[in-house]
């Protein structure tokens, strides 16, 4: 069997185990150890993957495993990976496994919330392995529908209400999806031939540009309402806050980026030519999510909603830098996705702990936490200086790289878009120093604060994973640009060969 | 008549012969025995859904009166299937003590209109479909109205009676306008000589197809449906969801790639326009309904409505499309009526607020509701999913990309009011929920396999493959 199918197999059965075991304890136990294994298998993946590049394999991607699956339609059970995808899967592993470690308290409907969880992550891990459209597809929606029970049944504050608005829009957003793909599908063979679901088979077509022009917005708003489009970004923080510290966790550090990859390697790579000539539109739109999301983040008053708006400001930086369409900028699309991945991973892991020891996530009712729970506090300075994009952490790699890109475009209008976008790192600044000066700076203003514990261990074991992997990045990126430079360079040069840039 | 016609009948002689012994024990069968009137019926119709599967040869009857093909053998043993399942799933319900006296009349009833159904599946000549009809409707009204004393299911009985009058007489004006521009009812003949020019045929079609579109309840043909399904007992109701749907479903195909090829532009835009109208009529009203009977009736009308996009292209893989997606149907929708009809057993609730934690107090009902309702909204890894997207990819294949486009965002308002059952199930509190209580084995039975058929029939390629293999287009 494939290492690929893994990543599928070992989730569920985790979840098997999971609904074998009667008692609490045993539940996180398994879904620790199943994740963890997970986890060490991304490990592997990568290892086997960069050995297979180093020893000269120039295969697009590697690891193909094909199961022909309903003969009608062509579709086929197929999986690969290129350097970008391993890269994604790395990011949903950690993320996994500390969002399992962050949810170690949870003690309502426990099993389900760890099944839910779970079958969550499956989604994710098949969505990255997939190189065939509608399993693509399929794993997209097994990803999409277990948020709904997440946030309504285990959520805070207008749960029900954030549960429906985010699973409808995202579910609208596949509706989209659905028929790009079809659309893409029945024009995949111009010339003739048999059709086909497979990306790495229609990539080597040309569709025809009237039905790039229809497919192509259709696709690329699909993905982007996942990614925080401008205007289709509202559930993002409506569901971010409702929803329960690991939900908040995978959610913004890992299913906001199918959104990316999957406009990336659906819409651009397919449908090069339509991307280039409606690129502008939607770099608008994006460079819109970038500042809007950026401001929205300044204003608000729940340590959630910051967070979740820069989650707006940050993924839309992501789109921006893909629908550059050049290779600096694209890898900085990527790098971004991990470090975005990452450290809102960590950052809302941090707020779930503070939310569960001061009982509130008003900034303006903390203050001085800095003495009380240092280990705490200073994870957050971390992840917040990771946001704000300073030297030597994850975030400043990403940004740096994705403006470089972005300012190679000689023309006015890519120039003044990008410093527009440039802006968001100013006020990013100001929504992060605000916050950590409120919360952990200071005289404790509640005398309830002075007898907070710092992390215990699991919050430990989340918290670190979380914080060495932002460092790691910041301090060595050559290794995940390398990673996921070979892999560009195919896509690129489709890409290229219809824009001359 | 030889020993090979019998065989190619197999399916409406095998219904008549169970028909027969379930009447002879019902008139000899001592109080005792009655006892076992339920298992003596259901193990005879597994034999009956068993034998079904065994190979048998094409060919046609009475001079192509009756004909049976491979696409109509799996048309029946579909249908067979899920008369099973909903045998099973009604012993609950007959074994109450005001159904004691009555038993084997359900059972008779219900095998009679499957008789019904058989034949007119089977039809090549309008008469024989038009006998088929009648013999699939009344014993439907009878049964709608078998809780005789309750009057809702009194009303739903005569409501279903007067509206199939009224489509009969509508479909059988419109067969008679056919038979007056072509001189024939044979189905084969008519589609050799209907030329598609003249208004009259063109009207014989359209009244031929309202005729269709009361059974399947099509808006604005529709209206029938919510009161007759609110006020039928349960598995009645889903009896006429299911079944009796997914008959007419069936041979509106049939006549429609044999019959009326040529008019294929006509019915195009008629359909286009029906379906948009069935998916979201159907999906907005069934946002506003609080009994679940009615919810479900309004959702299986816009189910109907994605049922057409398989429809509209007349290719192939559409045929093969619906009639996959009439058996993912089946099993979907036949779970969640499984848990309507389980817990309005225990407790006489049939309202969505009734509903309310019922993931606390039953969560394995719950959990097949769940699924019942994922796969009714498409949504992966269950069956629904498949079946919609093979839909929405046979219209797409012919270019209707704008019906899709519809339709998906259909699924999503659709989507809306699934989730809200599952809502109230697993998120919604309630201070009087529906006690716990443990089914039945039959029930258990039912819903078991109501759950295997949602994963199964997804996953596993070969079924729709079997079916596209032997269906057939324009």
């Amino acid at each position: 069997m494939n290492i690929l199918s893994f990543f599928v197999l070992i989730p569920l059965l985790t979840i098997a185990g999971i609904a074998a075991v009667r008692e609490m304890r045993q539940v996180k136990i398994v879904a620790s150890i199943g994740m963890g294994i997970q986890f060490i298998l991304a490990a592997v993946l990568i290892f086997l993957y960069i050995t297979a590049r180093q020893a000269g394999s120039t295969a697009e991607m590697l690891f193909i495993r094909d199961y022909l699956w309903f003969k009608t339609f062509n579709i086929h059970y197929a999986v690969g990976v290129d350097g970008i995808s391993v890269a994604m899967i790395g990011l949903t592993s950690v993320v996994v496994f500390a969002g399992v470690f962050a949810s170690w308290e949870m003690e309502f409907l426990t099993k389900e919330f760890f099944i839910s969880l779970i079958l969550l992550a499956t989604g994710v891990f098949g969505f990255f392995i997939s190189i065939d459209l509608f399993t693509m597809f399929l794993f997209y929606e097994l990803a999409v529908i277990p948020m709904y029970l997440l946030i309504g049944i285990w959520g805070s504050g207008p749960k029900e209400y954030s549960a429906m608005k985010l699973t409808l829009m995202l579910m609208g957003a596949s509706a989209l999806l659905l028929v790009g793909i079809l659309g893409i599908h029945f024009n995949s063979a111009p010339n003739g031939g048999p059709l086909s679901f497979n990306i790495l088979e229609i990539s080597k077509t040309r569709i025809p540009m009237t039905a790039q022009r229809i497919f192509f917005p259709m696709t690329f708003v699909g993905f982007g309402v996942l990614g925080a489009l401008f205007p289709f970004h509202t559930w993002s923080p409506d569901g971010h806050s409702s929803a329960p510290t690991a939900v908040s966790m995978l959610h913004a550090g890992v299913l906001m980026k199918l959104g990316g990859y999957g406009a990336f390697r659906v819409a651009i790579f397919l449908m090069p030519e339509a991307a280039h000539e409606l690129s502008w539109i939607f770099l608008i739109l994006t460079s819109i999510s970038v500042v809007y999301g950026a401001f929205g983040a300044v204003v608000q008053k729940d340590l959630k909603y910051i967070n979740a708006y820069s989650s707006v400001s940050h993924c839309g930086l992501v789109l921006f830098a893909i629908l550059m369409m050049n290779q600096t900028a694209m890898n900085g699309a990527i790098i971004q996705m991990i470090s975005h991945g990452l450290m809102t991973a960590l950052f809302f892991a941090l707020i779930g702990m503070l939310y569960g020891r001061t009982h509130t996530r008003m900034i303006n009712e903390m203050g001085g936490l800095m003495k009380v729970i240092p280990f705490l506090s200073v994870a957050y300075v971390i992840a917040g200086l990771a946001s704000l994009g300073l030297p030597g952490l994850s975030g400043f790699v990403a940004e740096m790289t994705i403006f470089v890109g972005a300012f190679q475009h000689p023309d006015v209008f890519h120039r003044v878009i990008t410093i527009v976008a440039i802006s968001s790192i100013v006020i990013t600044a100001v929504y992060i120093l605000r916050v950590i000066a409120i919360l952990l700076l200071g005289p404790t203003t509640n005398e309830h604060f002075d007898h907070l514990t710092d992390a215990k261990w699991y919050e430990k074991v989340s918290t670190v994973t979380l914080i060495s992997f932002v460092a790691f990045i910041g301090l060595a990126p050559f290794w995940l640009s390398s990673l996921i430079g070979g892999s560009l360079y195919p896509i690129l040069s489709k890409i290229l060969a219809f824009n001359p840039f | 008549m030889s020993l090979g016609n019998f065989a190619l009948m197999r399916h409406e002689l095998l219904l008549t012969g169970a028909a027969l012994l379930i009447l002879i024990a019902e008139i000899f069968g001592t109080q005792e025995k009655r006892r076992s009137a339920n298992l003596f019926a259901i193990i005879l119709f597994s034999v009956v859904t068993i034998a079904g599967f065994l190979p048998s040869p094409s060919g046609s009857l009475f001079g192509g009166m009756y004909e049976v093909d491979s696409v109509r053998l799996i048309m029946k043993n579909i249908l067979n299937a899920g008369v099973l399942l909903i045998l099973i799933q009604s012993v609950t319900w007959l074994k109450k003590e005001e159904n004691h006296d009555k038993i084997n009349e359900y059972y008779l009833l219900v095998i009679s209109t499957l008789i019904g159904m058989d034949f007119m599946i089977s039809a090549g000549h309008f008469v024989m479909f038009y006998l088929g009809l009648e013999l699939a409707t009344i014993p439907i009204a009878a049964l709608a109205a078998y809780d005789r004393f309750n009057n809702k299911s009194a009303e739903a009985g005569i409501k279903l009676i007067l509206i199939s009058s009224l489509s009969s007489g509508t479909l059988l004006y419109g067969i008679s306008m056919i038979y007056g521009t072509t001189g024939s009812l044979y189905f084969r003949e008519i589609g050799q000589v209907f030329t598609g020019q003249s208004g009259l045929e063109v009207l014989g079609f359209i009244l031929f197809f309202a005729g269709m579109a009361f059974k399947i309840s099509i808006v604005p043909f529709h209206l029938w449906t919510a009161d007759v399904y609110e006020g039928s007992p349960v598995n009645v109701t889903s009896y006429l969801s299911v079944i009796s749907k997914g008959a007419a479903l069936f041979i509106f195909i049939i006549i429609l790639f044999t019959v009326f090829p040529v008019l294929v532009k006509t019915w195009n835009k008629t359909i286009y326009v029906t379906s948009i109208l069935t998916m979201t009529i159907g999906n907005l009203f069934a946002i506003r309904q609080h009994n679940l009977k009615r919810f479900l009736a309004f959702s299986s009308i816009s189910q109907a409505g994605y049922i057409l996009l398989g429809v509209i292209g007349g290719s192939q893989t559409g045929m093969a499309s619906v009639v996959y997606y009439v058996l993912v149907y089946i099993f979907s929708n036949l779970a969640a009526f499984g848990v309507v009809a389980a817990i309005s057993n225990s407790s006489g609730k049939e309202n969505i607020e009734d509903y309310n934690g019922l993931y606390r107090t039953n969560p394995g009902l719950s959990l097949v509701m769940m699924l019942a309702m994922f796969s009714l909204a498409g949504i992966p890894p269950v069956a629904g999913f498949f079946g919609k997207f093979f839909l929405f990819a046979a219209a797409a294949e012919k270019g209707f990309y704008l019906l899709v486009t519809i339709a998906v965002l259909n699924t999503i308002i659709s989507l809306y009011y699934y989730l809200l059952i599952v809502k109230a199930m697993f998120i919604n509190k309630s201070d009087s929920p529906v006690g716990r209580f443990t089914s039945d084995f039959p029930t258990k039975l039912a819903l078991g396999l109501c759950v295997a058929g949602i994963f199964l029939t997804g996953f596993i390629s070969i079924i729709f493959e079997a079916i596209k293999g032997i269906s057939f287009g324009i």
